[in-house]
């Protein structure tokens, strides 16, 4: 399959009622590994995750994967920041993009066991999503996302509602998934977790791309003031 | 009151032993408020999702159309498909009026706004929560719809009891449209308001207990979904 990678971002921005909420970005995106996108609340994560996927119109500039859109957009999963439950059983809710896929029922719900297990909702496969604590249904979303192997994967927030034990498991998913070959691009508050997980930081500020280094340089000699007090935990307004 | 305590035990009687006159008419507004349900939620529930989830230039008028037709009189709807049915009337060669099928098409225009509007309301607020996801997922329209659907599934549900509720209780359209005709178009409703005005309360006062029985029936199936929908049991 031709790769769906290197994406190019030229001049693209997204505004709402004339306010720009990020942008102009200028990004190039290729290759393996997990980038992180740091920054202060509102600085723009969320939306600069939307905006490649295709969720939030773009205002100016252009968004190219290296395949056509409509083959692009069905390669790529995206974990949104408050999970999305549909009103069905946990393993129906992971089965579901294989379904809508066109995957026989059969097949599509032997293989969310399978993910089910994975991420540790063994125990809870058959009853209703919507009982799922916070922490379980981000786990859904993770396994519903993975299932159909996507070539990039969206995710924003992904751990904020886990526990220690919850977070190492979905890391060492994570780095397997990585691992075999799905490209990965993460919004997290957690530092802690950009250490471990990040080849490569993008630190936003405002709506805009302040830095965008690996993760070695990023930590060790972050350029401005503003990504320099945010590693250190000071206070970024 | 000796008439009513009579018409009480006579009422109990006739439903104990089935009287023949009463199952009749009891089976005949089943049918007749079924068939129309049904009708009205294959056209109401489509009609409602599409209306939450597609944006098209006339929608907020029709959806206000549709909440006025909610409160249409059914007397009102009664007299125009009399009129529409009746021998000089647009459809008068088709021979519907005084039919059960006459009661039916009135039923339908009764209950079928109010399906489309809870089934609107319900998908709605699916939509707002799954927009992004079925989005994400690239799902077609169609997988859209069918998806909002399936999850709406208890919402539905409630809304086909509530139009079965409004349809099974109501006298006027039917009255109008039926003709109150024995063995042909007598319904429950219909048959209360003949018997009560002869006299014959026993009849009357035992069709008036089935009644409230399946309007309780109906209540109860509703309590029983929304606790369902509550503590999310399916
Ligand atoms: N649909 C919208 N309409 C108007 N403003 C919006 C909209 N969506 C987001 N914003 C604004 O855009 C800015 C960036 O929001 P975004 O959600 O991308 O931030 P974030 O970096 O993800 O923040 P957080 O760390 O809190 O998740 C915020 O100021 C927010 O209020
Ligand atoms: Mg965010």
């Amino acid at each position: 399959m031709t790769p769906l990678l290197p994406l190019t971002v030229r001049g693209a921005s997204v505004r709402r009622r004339g306010k720009r909420l990020i942008g102009p970005v200028d990004l190039d995106l290729g290759g393996e590994g997990i980038t992180v996108v740091m920054g202060p609340n509102g600085a723009g994560k969320t939306t600069l995750l939307r905006m490649l996927h295709g969720l939030a119109r773009l205002s100016e500039g252009k968004v190219t994967w290296n395949r056509p859109l409509a083959e692009a957009q069905t390669r790529q999963a995206f974990v949104f920041q408050t999970p999305v439950v549909l009103r069905r059983s946990v393993r129906d809710n992971i089965a579901f993009p294989l379904i809508l896929r066109g995957e026989p029922r059969a097949r599509a719900r032997a293989r969310a066991e399978n993910w089910v297990a994975r991420v540790g909702l063994g125990e809870m496969a058959q009853r209703p999503a919507g009982v799922l604590s916070g922490g379980e249904k981000q786990k859904l979303a993770l396994a519903r996302a993975l299932i159909f192997a996507p070539d990039i994967l969206f995710l924003d927030e992904p751990t904020a509602n886990l526990d220690g034990r919850s977070m190492r498991e979905i890391e060492t998913i994570l780095r397997d998934t990585m691992a075999e070959g799905t490209r990965i691009l993460m919004a997290t508050h957690n530092i802690g977790q950009a250490r471990r997980l990040a080849s490569e930081v993008i630190f936003l500020y405002r709506g805009l791309v302040h830095e965008r280094k690996t993760a070695e340089d990023f930590f060790a000699a972050p350029q401005t003031a503003e990504a320099t007090a945010f590693i250190k935990g000071d206070i970024v307004e | 009151m000796v008439e009513i305590w009579q018409g009480l035990q006579s009422a109990f009687w006739l439903i104990a032993t089935l009287d023949a006159d009463l199952v009749e008419i009891t089976l005949r507004s089943l049918q007749v408020t079924l068939t129309a349900v049904l009708i009205a939620c294959a056209l109401g529930m489509p009609l409602g999702t599409f209306l939450a989830i597609q944006r098209f230039r006339y929608r907020r008028p029709v959806i206000a159309v549709l909440n006025a037709l909610m409160g249409l009189p059914p007397v009102v709807v009664g007299l125009i498909v009399y009129l529409f049915l009746s021998r000089s009337g647009p459809f008068g060669a088709l021979n519907l009026l005084f039919t059960p099928t006459a009661m039916i098409i009135a039923q339908i225009i009764i209950v079928t706004p109010l399906v489309a509007s809870i089934a609107h309301q319900a998908v709605r607020e699916l939509w707002s929560d799954y927009h992004d996801l079925l989005l994400s997922l690239n799902a077609t329209k169609r997988q859209r719809m069918l998806t909002l659907l399936f999850d709406a599934r208890r919402a539905l549900l409630t809304a086909a009891l509530a139009g079965f509720g409004r349809a099974i209780g109501e006298v006027g359209a039917v009255m109008i449209v039926g003709g109150n005709i024995d063995h042909v178009s007598r319904i429950l409703t219909t048959a209360i308001a003949l018997e009560t005005s002869k006299g014959n309360f026993a009849l009357a006062l035992g069709l008036g207990f089935i009644l409230i029985g399946l309007a309780i029936a109906v209540n109860v199936a509703i309590h029983a979904l929304s606790r369902t929908e509550r503590e999310s049991i399916w």
